[in-house]
């Protein structure tokens, strides 16, 4: 019985050419621009580290003070604490080893100069992170591992290094062992990553925008990378009128903020007693005069603190919600058309039910005749979203157009939200065509 | 023409006047806003930076092994490297001037602070981005001086950034003297930046901070000409070419400057920019943002004039007979032709009350959720115009096509 309804409405839809090709036009152009705004949204929303987002956080002290509402680190709207910490507070935190796993972040960009004459010199990006940053984040090593906590204490010369960096400095072999010139000092390599890139860039997006760039090449124990004066890439923000004296020093006593801070919590138990120590912390701190205000922090989740962020940028949000709109306007247009062709063939329906056809025949010959559309549709959705996907990489910037690839899952959800689109779109129509009165028609022709 | 009978045809068509209603109405609101959206866009990326754009180039290097910059003796080291590369770049044949600048508009890279007119940081607060430089400074980036004078050879300090050594002299732009002065006499005042004195010597017109970021947006022309030239392991260079010679500085510059010191680092993607690079890669956001409303809307308004043609069509189909026995009744061409328009123009109407609420609406949730600005009336009224305008368009062949139906109809069966 399929095969005849296809039949029908090939037959149908050659019929009327004009009108045809109009639906799956505004069906394909509807889904393809879903799909592609889709891409780009799936891209950049995605999560990251899905196994364990849920057990990260990231903790936030307010240090400055109810009287430091805007500015560069701060959010506007209610009093939110400054979105990094400060070198007192991170200490303090790393100090007490509340969580299961934490660790200080802070992003460098030092140059290395690799062995042998006449080789120059590389800039690199990276993090001072504690060795407990390895474990936390699960990132994955092709030789050796991250260091020990008590490299962390000594303040080890050890480096864990990126596979592209060990590509270009040592030839890609097991570097284990060997010596690194980073700004004139020597590391030893402790770890070599398997490709690692992990986009957004959730450890610290403050200071990386979350996206774009290689990945990290290099990380150092943060407390070894402040000693031999290593700077700070990243941002540095201070309340209002405060500028940090001299140096590392001036830097670590002050109250700007310049360090990303991550937790590894294991249960909700868990999450509830580090609220409290913070709490308490921040008690602490008022008690002994150091802050003039009550508590005021928060403990997010990963995935709540890259929203709070506004990592997913709004333009990718706006423009997935104009493309949904665009496509609901060209399913109450299909409805449109498919309504005034469907009614248009009462005489036939009125014969076919006359000689028999129950309602639900009609039903099953009308919404193949809108699933043929939708198949048609969606074929021509896949050409406009591969068009579009490449229309993106051509105007948005590379950070977030790299993120957006056409895959097999893309591609299948391409035809089927055409084809539901378009039965979706048929349901009215066909409800009413069923309805149409035999006798009427037949009289009436 | 009465309106009385069109009325009574719509009632029987209420499920094809609802589709184009609802229609109509979704497509005035989406192509409203992203319209509004699309020149909210323009206007950012069309806004100047105050700098003259065409011929400048900035270069941001970092020499390898550089002193520490932690004592007095290492400092000197380090503004001797750095005076050898502005002296470098000087004598390049296609260079005009040059600049030591920490900072340039729209890269990104910013040092900001707040100006008060008390010590105590108690009055007035004024953010501004600090541009640290030397005496060439203003004259390189092209900034307009409007009162005052630029800075003397001898008033140039250098020191690192974390010095506490104080400014005694500044330019700043005319939003950072009006907020601090609006009664207008901010030269020759005294002002505090972050708590130290510096007098005002100089207003320069317009100078947009190094950020176009949102946190930044609220000051965006606060900018502040520092009289010291930075001393860190990085330093950064504003150069003016000569007219038109932009390229060949971008390439003498490298040349000249890895001739000086071969291990410095000085990547091709962000060691030596022009201007319009920067302005390309900074703005490209917005530029695809807008380009991909545009796309959408003009989908929408194609869809949505093909959709009421369409549905028109099929009415006319529909009516054949009953043209034919108006058009046999003595009912002119132009007059079937008015029907037809006056009908779409009545569902446009419902469509574009509809959509103009729908309009607001949304406007009112995207303001809620994301970062856009109330819609002027403007943009909803020029909306609501063409939004009928194109239904008038779209409806225009179908009710040629029932005005062409001839009277003899009438006598036909069906």
């Amino acid at each position: 019985m399929f095969t005849y309804y296809l039949e029908l409405a090939m037959r149908s839809l050659k019929r009327s050419p004009g009108l045809t090709v109009l639906m799956m036009l505004a069906i394909g152009f509807g889904v393809a621009a879903s799909m592609t705004t889709w891409s780009v949204f799936r891209g950049v929303s995605g999560d990251p580290i899905p196994w364990k987002s849920s057990k990260l956080f990231v903790p936030q002290i307010d240090m400055w003070g109810p009287q430091q509402i805007s500015g560069p680190g701060a959010h506007s709207g209610g009093h939110e604490p400054p979105d990094a910490l400060d070198y007192t507070d991170a200490m303090a935190l790393m100090h007490d080893h509340r969580a299961t796993l934490q660790s200080a972040i802070y992003a460098v960009a030092p140059t290395v100069l690799p062995a042998g004459a006449g080789r120059s010199p590389i800039p690199v990006f990276g993090f001072g992170v504690y060795g407990e940053f390895f474990p936390m984040l699960d990132v994955p090593f092709e030789y050796g591992s991250g260091w020990q906590t008590s490299d962390d204490s000594d303040g080890a010369p050890v480096i864990v290094i990126s596979d592209a960096l060990n590509r270009q400095v040592f030839g890609g072999d097991n570097s284990i062992g060997r010596n690194i010139d980073l700004d004139g000092n020597d590391y030893r390599v402790i770890g070599v990553m398997k490709p690692w890139n992990p986009q957004p860039m959730f450890f610290d997006v403050v200071d990386t925008g979350g996206f774009g760039g290689e990945g990290p090449q290099v990380f150092v124990p943060l407390q070894r990378a402040i000693a031999s004066g290593m700077a700070n890439a990243g941002a540095i923000n201070c309340p209002k009128g405060v500028q940090p004296s001299a140096g590392y020093a001036g830097l670590q006593q002050s109250n700007c903020v310049w360090l990303a801070y991550m937790i590894e919590l294991g249960d909700a138990p868990a999450v509830q007693n580090y609220r409290q120590y913070l709490d308490n912390y921040a008690r602490a701190q008022q008690n002994i005069g150091r802050f003039d205000w009550s508590p005021n922090n928060r403990l997010r989740d990963m995935r709540a603190f890259l929203d709070y962020e506004h990592v997913v940028p709004d333009d990718t949000h706006v423009s997935l919600l104009v493309a949904l709109g665009l496509l609901l306007v060209c399913l109450v247009n299909t409805v449109g058309l498919m309504l005034a062709k469907f009614l248009r063939r009462s005489g036939e329906i009125g014969v076919r039910r006359a000689l028999g056809a129950s309602r639900r025949a009609i039903h099953a010959q009308f919404l193949t005749e809108a699933a043929v559309i939708g198949v048609g549709g969606g074929v021509l959705g896949l050409l406009l979203t591969a068009g579009g996907v490449l229309v993106v990489h051509r105007v948005l910037p590379p950070r977030l157009a790299d993120l957006a690839r056409i895959d097999p899952a893309l591609l299948l959800l391409t035809v089927a939200v055409a084809i539901a689109a378009s039965v979706l779109a048929g349901a009215y129509p066909t409800f009413r065509a069923a309805r149409v009165q035999p006798a009427w028609q037949l009289k009436t022709n | 023409m009465r309106l009385p009978p069109i009325l009574s045809a719509l009632r029987r068509h209420k499920a094809g006047v609802l589709l184009i209603v609802l229609q109509i109405a979704l497509t005035l609101a989406i192509v409203c806003n992203a319209i509004f959206l699309i020149s909210q866009r323009i206007e950012r990326v069309n806004r100047p930076t105050g700098a003259v754009e065409d011929d400048l180039i900035r270069i941001s290097q970092t020499w390898f092994g550089a002193p520490s910059g932690d004592d007095a003796a290492s400092v000197e080291k380090l503004d001797a490297l750095q005076r050898t590369d502005l002296a470098t770049l000087r004598n390049l044949p296609d260079v005009q001037d040059v600049a030591a600048s920490t900072s340039m508009p729209l890269q990104g890279m910013i040092y900001s602070g707040t100006l008060t007119l008390n010590p105590q940081q108690t009055d007035v607060a004024v953010s501004a981005a600090y541009y640290y430089g030397d005496e060439h400074l203003r004259s390189t980036l092209g900034v307009h001086l409007i009162a005052g004078r630029d800075f003397n050879a001898d008033e140039i300090l250098h020191h690192t950034l974390t010095s506490d050594a104080a400014s005694p002299v500044i330019i700043v732009s005319k939003p950072v003297a009006d907020q601090l002065f609006p009664d207008g006499n901010a030269l020759g005042k005294t002002v505090y930046q972050d708590g130290k004195p510096a007098t005002i010597v100089g207003v320069v017109e317009r100078l947009q901070t190094p950020t176009t970021a949102k946190w930044g947006s609220t000051w965006d022309y606060n900018s502040v000409l520092e009289p010291v030239r930075v001393d860190d392991a990085s330093a950064s260079y504003a150069v003016r070419a000569r007219p038109g010679r932009e390229q060949a500085v971008v390439r003498e510059a490298r040349k000249a400057l890895l001739a000086v010191d071969p291990l410095r680092v000085m990547p091709d993607t962000w060691g030596i920019q022009s201007l319009s690079q920067i302005r390309d890669k900074i703005y490209r956001a917005d530029r695809g943002m807008a380009l991909v409303m545009g796309i959408v809307c003009l989908i929408l308004i194609v869809v949505t004039a093909a959709g009421i043609a369409g549905l028109t069509s099929f009415w006319v189909g529909q009516r054949r007979k009953q043209i034919g026995v108006r058009r046999a009744l003595g009912a002119r061409k132009v007059d079937i032709l008015h029907y037809f328009q006056i009908e779409n123009l009545l569902i446009a109407g419902i469509g574009v009350v509809l959509g103009v609420l729908l309009a607001v609406g949304l406007n009112l949730w995207l303001m809620a959720h994301y970062e856009m600005a109330r819609i002027p009336l403007l943009y909803v009224a020029a909306a609501v115009l063409a939004m009928l305008a194109l239904g008038q368009v779209a409806v225009y062949v179908p009710a040629r096509r029932a005005s062409n139906v001839p009277p003899v109809v009438a006598t036909r069966a069906a």
